[in-house]
């Protein structure tokens, strides 16, 4: 660095800690030298969220939130604004690779067991990360004023309606009317691209800043930092800037290709992506035939489908919604083996896991599908519908791996951890 | 020549989808329940999307014959350039009200009038080649097979039934160039041998399930194998085909002008990050060298 620059930067550091910062989170941040193939999935997370606020601030430019205007204005972003089209299929298919590279994250720590004592805040705050992503999500959703967006937000808007007592009341309150309308969009949208994205961002700085203060989990599950170097460095870390900022470029542009293959050759996903349905602009009076929410909520829109009404209400079906989400929370304290990672768990967590892992795939699958999917079973089983045997079945097993996690995890039969992470 | 070309596209592509249709039914079990649950199997429409000639012929035929109802609001004349025209040929072939050439392809009928006179107003056009895509097909594809299955029923207030959108509120708009197909309807015991017959026929056709009760009270399934006996119009069977191809294809042209362009487009970005993936798989294992 020349003489002016070197000057400019102490001046800057006597004023303020850029440095300071530069070091402790990249040039001087030590994560392990193991890190695989999963490790990818956080700095995705990060490019998508750019990516996201950045196509998100043009498409504002020109969308309208009115419900006379919204589906007209979005119309006039895929055809009359230079470039619009490919900004709005960088947003919307952005929302869905958000949910497949944090759904991805967390898989990473569920198999290395990141979650665990130290890093139990790293977790909560990801898990809140995860909450804010849903409700951003299901606000966005609303914008195009489409048939799926207006009967979707119907749908879960009308689950609140089933908390006793207030039900009624509450969904009023959230609607802004007695129907999904103007009010209802307009707030959306204001939650949808202020509320919910400050949220976010001050949670994706707690999520790096908990991170960096106990350091990274490795596929290993070992601490680096027990063993170090005379300087006080770990012997088995380096310096995450360059070698995982130059890592991670590379594992950025394969996930460009394939973002890019979605966005200019699929760009509705088969489907999945963007709903056929929600071309037709949205009709409160003509209620779709069949009403499936984006795929990132299936697992747990079939968990609420599954679970039979009580007293004719749906509010338990609700509670277990929420609950199966809500439990994730609990992980760092569910899980008592004496390793982190798979690599040493034994038999019953790989087990476990599995069985997750088919549970929630196939709940996921149910979700867009009608629950006449599979057929009826025989008339000796009452006829009742396969699919919705299925979806209790997996919502059980879903459960359970929470839920019997202390007890299988003290019992299983690990392998000893090694001192140093392997390579 | 136009239309040489397109009669060999139908014929082939009628086999193709005959084979697609024989590979689909092994491999997608699910989407066959489904498509059994009530839908009916679509034609691929024989057309090709950058098939300039195609789409002109299929913007001449919407704007005569359904921009009288439908509007289609979203489009703007102008966005036919698209199309290799010009603003003067837009003007004096396809604009039929007093419409400026930058207007959006907009209808004088009050839709208060025509919800009243057909029973449901008539839906903006802009997105069906969109919004009636489905894991069956393109919404193309939907359109083809649609207006290919209009047929004479005397028990409609217009007449007019369709076996792929039974009911519905629109008439036979194109009838004189079709004709008026008939309803054919016949029973067999198995969806099985319905369905083998169906696809013998090689038409269009839709199998439903009814079940008949006997003097005993038992319940026996039949399974209705309705098909269409084409009636005689202006046009021959494989005029009329095409023409809906053509209309069919601009459908889909309309609903997203950007198609080809995002295609073209998206070629040269892969091929970019292809190669900037090389430079970034060599700096990271330049940078990887001393880490062991």
């Amino acid at each position: 660095m020349n003489g002016k620059l070197s000057a400019l930067l102490g001046w800057v550091d006597d004023r303020f800690p850029l440095s300071q910062l530069w070091n402790d989170h990249l040039a001087k941040y030590y994560a392990p030298k193991n890190f695989n193939v999963w490790y990818f999935f956080g700095s995705l997370a990060i490019l998508v969220l750019v990516n996201q606020i950045v196509t998100g601030i043009f498409l504002t430019m020109n969308y309208k939130p009115d419900a006379a205007l919204a589906f007209a204005s979005v119309e006039y972003i895929m055809r009359d604004v230079p470039g619009g089209w490919i900004i709005r299929y960088m947003h919307s298919t952005g929302a869905s690779a958000f949910f497949i590279v944090v759904y991805l994250h967390m898989f990473r720590a569920l198999l290395y067991g990141s979650y665990r004592q130290p890093r139990e805040l790293v977790w909560i705050f990801g898990m809140l990360i995860y909450l804010c992503l849903m409700a951003e999500a299901f606000f966005g959703y609303l914008l195009p004023w489409g048939q799926m967006s207006f009967w979707g937000a119907q749908v879960i808007v009308n689950l609140f309606e089933a908390v006793p007592l207030v039900g009624p009341a509450l969904s009023v309150w959230i609607r802004g009317d007695y129907v999904i309308s103007d009010a209802t969009l307009n707030r959306f949208f204001a939650f949808h691209v202020i509320a919910i994205p400050l949220v976010l961002l001050g949670l994706v700085a707690a999520h790096i800043m908990a991170l960096h203060e106990v350091g990274s989990n490795n596929p290993d599950g070992v601490e680096i930092k027990k063993h170090k170097d005379a300087e006080g460095r770990p012997l088995d870390g380096i310096p995450f800037h360059p070698y995982y900022t130059v890592k991670d470029i590379a594992g950025a542009v394969v996930f460009l290709f394939v973002f890019a293959l979605v966005i200019f050759f699929m760009p509705e996903g088969g489907g999945y992506f963007l709903e056929y349905n929600n071309f037709i602009p949205a009709d409160p009076l003509k209620t779709p035939p069949h009403i499936a929410p984006v795929w990132y909520f299936t697992p747990f829109y079939s968990m609420l489908r599954a679970v039979p009404p009580l007293f004719n209400s749906q509010f338990p079906g609700v509670v277990v919604m929420g609950a199966a989400v809500m439990i994730l929370f609990l992980l760092p304290w569910l899980d008592r083996s004496p390793v982190k990672s798979i690599r040493y768990k034994g038999p019953y967590f790989k087990i476990a896991l599995a069985v997750f892992v088919v549970s929630f795939v196939l709940l996921g699958y149910l979700g867009v599908q009608p629950t006449n999917v599979w057929g009826q079973a025989g008339a000796w089983l009452g006829g009742v519908e396969r699919a919705t045997a299925a979806a209790r079945l997996f919502t059980v097993l879903y459960f359970l791996f929470f839920l019997l996690m202390p007890w299988y995890t003290r019992i299983d039969k690990c392998k000893p951890e090694p001192q140093r992470v392997t390579s | 020549m136009q239309t040489g070309t397109a009669t060999g596209d139908i014929v082939m592509t009628r086999m193709l989808a005959l084979a697609r249709r024989a590979a689909g039914l092994l491999l997608a079990a699910p989407l066959a329940a489904l498509a059994a649950g009530g839908g009916m199997a679509l034609d691929r429409a024989p057309v090709r999307e950058n098939d300039v000639a195609s789409l002109q012929r299929g913007a001449a035929v919407f704007a005569n014959y359904c921009l009288n109802c439908h509007s289609a609001s979203f489009m703007r004349y102008n966005r036919l350039r698209d199309l290799g025209l010009t603003d003067e040929q837009i003007r004096d072939n396809l604009i039929f009200t007093g419409a400026k050439v930058s207007d959006h392809m907009n209808v004088a009928m009050d839709r208060k009038d025509s919800a009243e006179w057909f029973g449901a107003a008539p839906p903006d056009l802009t997105l069906v080649g969109r919004s009636r895509s489905s894991p069956q097909g393109s919404g193309t594809d939907w359109v083809y097979t649609y207006l290919r299955t209009f047929y004479r029923d005397p028990a409609r207030p217009t007449g007019w039934n369709n076996l792929l959108f039974p009911n519905v509120a629109m008439p036979h708009v194109l009838w004189q160039l079709s004709g008026e197909n008939e309803l054919v309807t016949e029973e067999f015991k198995s969806r099985a041998e319905a369905e083998a017959a169906l696809r013998r026929s090689g038409r269009p056709g839709r199998v439903d399930e009814a079940i008949s009760v006997g003097k005993d009270g038992k319940e026996t399934a039949r399974y209705q194998l309705l098909t269409l006996k084409a009636g005689a119009g202006a046009m021959s069977a494989l005029e009329y085909d095409t023409m809906v191809a053509d209309l069919a294809n601009y459908l889909g042209y309309m609903a997203e002008p950007t198609r080809l362009e995002r295609r073209e487009l998206g070629v040269w970005v892969l091929i970019f990050l292809g190669v900037l993936f090389i430079f970034a798989y060599l700096l990271k294992k330049e940078y990887w060298k001393d880490v062991h």
